[in-house]
């Protein structure tokens, strides 16, 4: 791509949307402006550096966890984020394939929680002969009850505690960092748009107002039309 | 090693420049528009936020979700390429002392990585010896830059407010954005014991001011670098303004090896190793600027040893190296249940805080001699790596929509305490004034050579008790005004002798400085105050190797009126044909 023009093209661009973000309604502005933005072409690497191109291929070409692995926190990770009135649940999100990813790309986390998938399998074992994926949802509960409160967990759980939260963890933030659940829990950014400070009846709501100085000396736009 | 051979470049150039971030760039920038050849070499790739950055990419389109890796530290949608380590360039530490070296390898070098916050020394901050007698005055004082400071402020682009403070001047400002509803609870609390908070300064465009950049949008994401140059970054507003002149010619991916110098002791040029084809090559020019970061600077000087200069270039005084200083760093943070179920709307504002606090007290009645400024965050962040981590020690201590919850668990309810506890976090840092002491400091290591066979700094940097002091008073500080929010603090709250307060390895809040530095005394000293080198008038360093000191202040607005001071005495010089 020849850089010149790429540039020249982004040069257009900003004249325009800064053109539309003064010049136009506030319904029209952020779809429009975002439509310019979209302009500038990225990269062929799209900015990525050929290392972390070759760090990617390698992390993705191979598989860490097995099928029963796979299973079982897919299992694991709708009990600790079911679908509901709201949203769905971490595996419609495809949290699992999240957790696979990571753990290769940090991995740190492999020996925590292969250990913890075949600590879990033992406990099922042990109590009703048979791992952990194929037992009924009473059966499932009862021993993720046992992990899942830190501060009432019998002693002896404390491996099964600290996996739990390890999983509670890797599948909130695949979960929340999905389309999903960025939806779910309502983050409105991540676009173009015009920051005229806190709406006003939140700032009633908690008893705070802009003072003089800064509604003269800060941005406004139209806040006080 | 039969055809070793190093090419050298035929073109003769006016001035060779190492380094291409906020003291390269600018140099590259002033020289340039004034007519001269430039040669600018830069150790990393080209970047272009216009094409390269992740500017408005979803969490979701980064497989890892925005978690860091060794490429970029601060988390895959970075603008900044390496960090903390680099393959093949390893660096050592004296046993028993830490520093944490960041190295950038891009077009505009650090720039790429910070936050904006462009601040000026204050008049103390040149003079700090003759307030407490510690460190060294500076030759210079703000009389000397502040019409650099005005300079850059025009080209450049930073909003703040004029508040008339003695130490924290005035400058030419665009207008500040409001600050967001945690910035509105922060400055009540911390009003109400004392502290100021006034508008943040950051080189961010809230108003447009030329045609090649463009206005800020509101996008929170700075940090990514900016897609139409609304925030500054070394590579898109000085360098390639500058390459559009026509006088600049870039070399990416040129590590450079040593300052090359005549039988007369003056620099002729820069020998540098491509990345690319790993071969040798030499560039000449009237004059060499170092602006490498203080610590590759330093290194450079030092591995330029010659018949002329046996101990490394421009280091007669046994200076280089010395007194390498960071800020300070420590922070608290934690949740404000007043916060939580808040309503949504997009708060994302510029990248960064849009309130700080700048230091407010007197160090006479103090046990540590210099100040720190606070830095803001949290709220309705974008969702990233890491979000909902840890809740089981923190869903048991609230409310829930009114219902006392158990820590930990799992299924609807949890899912309801995540929604609920969103958007609640606060936090804040110090970003404090360290001594540069002449026993910290940055050699070459006698057994380590980096990939391209170039001997690598090895670093001894300790921390003393002043530095410790203020970051338990930068502690008990951040405890208060968290405990008069009526916050939960969830990090920081048990630091103590046993962690130095929480204060970070040095180095670790990428400030670093003091290596080359300036003064009157050539035995005391690298630069004179022109930047200029004591023992070889042709050469210059305009990074932070200069700093005598660095005031509770990011350096970044210092290094670039200080790059074009020095600019524009080179252009002086070479029309009086004294270099």
């Amino acid at each position: 791509m020849d850089r010149r023009e790429s540039l020249k093209a982004i040069v257009l661009s900003t004249v325009s949307s800064a053109l539309l973000l003064e010049g136009c309604d506030s319904s029209t502005t952020e779809q429009e402006v975002a439509q310019v933005l979209e302009t500038p072409e990225s990269s062929p690497a799209d900015g990525r550096m050929p290392e972390e191109i070759a760090r990617l291929e390698e992390v993705t070409s191979r598989k860490f966890f097995t099928d029963e692995e796979v299973a079982t926190i897919t299992v694991l990770s709708d009990i600790i984020i079911p679908a509901d009135e709201v949203s769905g649940s971490a595996s419609e999100a495809g949290v699992p394939d999240f957790i696979e990813f990571i753990v290769k790309d940090k991995p740190e986390f492999q020996t925590p929680m292969r250990s913890g998938l075949k600590w879990l399998d033992i406990q099922s074992l042990n109590q009703y002969e048979k791992p952990f994926r194929d037992l009924n949802e009473g059966q499932r509960l009862e021993i993720v009850d046992a992990i899942a409160y830190p501060e009432r967990a019998a002693p002896e759980m404390k491996k099964g505690v600290a996996f739990f939260s390890l999983m509670r963890n890797l599948t909130a933030t695949g979960f929340f960092t999905s389309e999903m659940g960025v939806e779910d829990i309502g983050y409105l950014g991540n676009r173009p748009n015009q920051w005229k400070g806190v709406p006003e009846e939140v700032l009633r709501q908690h008893n705070l107002a802009y003072t003089e100085k800064e509604l003269r000396e800060c941005v406004t736009f139209d806040r006080n039309v | 090693m039969a055809d070793f051979q190093i090419k050298e470049e035929p073109k003769q150039y006016d001035a060779v420049i190492v380094g291409s971030g906020a003291g390269g760039g600018m140099a590259a920038y002033v020289l340039a528009n004034a007519g001269l050849k430039v040669c600018l070499l830069e150790a990393g790739a080209m970047f272009d936020p216009a094409t390269d950055s992740a500017q408005l990419k979803n969490p979701w389109d980064s497989p890892r979700r925005g978690a860091s890796t060794k490429f970029r530290p601060f988390g895959d949608f970075d603008g900044c390429y390496w960090g903390w380590e680099i393959d093949g360039e390893p660096y050592t530490q004296a046993e028993g002392t830490s520093w944490d070296w960041w190295r950038a390898r891009m077009l505009g070098g650090r720039t790429n990585h910070w936050g904006r916050i462009s601040l000026r020394f204050g008049p103390k901050d040149f003079k700090h010896r003759s307030i407490d007698g510690l460190g060294e005055d500076w030759p210079i004082g703000y009389e000397d830059v502040k019409p650099y400071y005005d300079k850059v402020d025009r080209l450049i682009g930073v909003f703040g407010t004029n508040e008339g403070l003695e130490n924290e001047p005035d400058g030419v400002f665009l207008p500040p954005p409001l600050p967001r509803l945690h910035e509105l609870k922060i400055k009540k609390a911390a009003n109400g014991i004392g502290i100021p908070v006034i508008p943040s300064r950051l080189s961010i465009l809230t108003k447009k001011i030329n045609d090649e950049r463009g206005q800020c949008f509101y996008c929170a994401q700075c940090g990514r670098s900016c897609k139409v140059y609304a925030d500054f970054t070394s590579g898109s507003c000085l360098v390639k303004p500058a390459v559009e002149t026509g006088n600049v010619d870039v070399v990416p991916n040129a590590m450079a090896r040593e300052v090359v110098t005549n039988s007369e002791g003056l620099a002729t040029g820069v020998s540098y190793v491509n990345k690319d084809d790993m071969l040798d090559y030499q560039v000449n020019g009237r004059v060499v600027i170092l602006a490498a970061s203080a610590c590759e600077s330093a290194r450079l000087l030092l591995n330029s040893v010659s018949r002329r200069h046996p101990n490394g270039l421009a280091n007669s005084s046994d200076v280089v190296g010395k007194y390498l200083h960071d800020s300070t760093g420590a922070s608290v943070s934690g949740v404000l249940p007043e916060l939580m179920g808040r309503k949504r709307y997009n708060e994302d504002g510029v990248g960064g805080m849009h309130v700080y606090t700048p230091w407010w007290l007197d160090n006479k009645k103090l046990d540590f001699p210099r100040g720190y400024h606070i830095e803001y965050w949290g709220g309705m962040q974008q969702p990233a790596y890491g979000f909902g981590w840890g809740v089981e020690n923190l869903n048991g201590k609230l409310q829930v929509n009114g219902k006392t919850k158990e820590a930990g668990g799992y299924g609807k309810s949890l899912k309801e305490d995540y929604r609920f506890m969103y958007g609640a976090s606060v936090g804040m840092a110090g970003r404090g004034e360290a001594i540069a002491f002449e026993s910290n400091y940055c050699e070459i290591d006698p057994n380590v050579v980096d990939k391209y066979g170039i001997p690598v700094l090895r670093f001894n940097v300790k921390y003393s008790d002043y530095e410790i002091n203020q970051a338990k008073h930068m502690n008990q500080t951040f405890k208060e005004i968290l405990h008069e929010m009526g916050a939960i603090i969830t990090s920081g709250g048990d630091a103590g002798p046993h962690n130095n307060w929480g204060l970070q390895n040095p180095g670790k809040i990428i400030h670093e400085a003091g290596t080359v530095r300036m003064g009157n005394d050539p035995k005391k000293s690298a630069l004179n105050k022109w930047s200029q080198a004591h023992d070889c008038k042709n050469l210059f360093c305009v990074d932070g190797g200069q700093f005598v000191s660095q005031g509770d202040k990011n350096i970044t607005w210092t290094i670039m009126a200080l790059s074009m001071r020095a600019s524009e005495y080179i252009v002086d010089q070479m029309k009086k044909q004294n270099i």
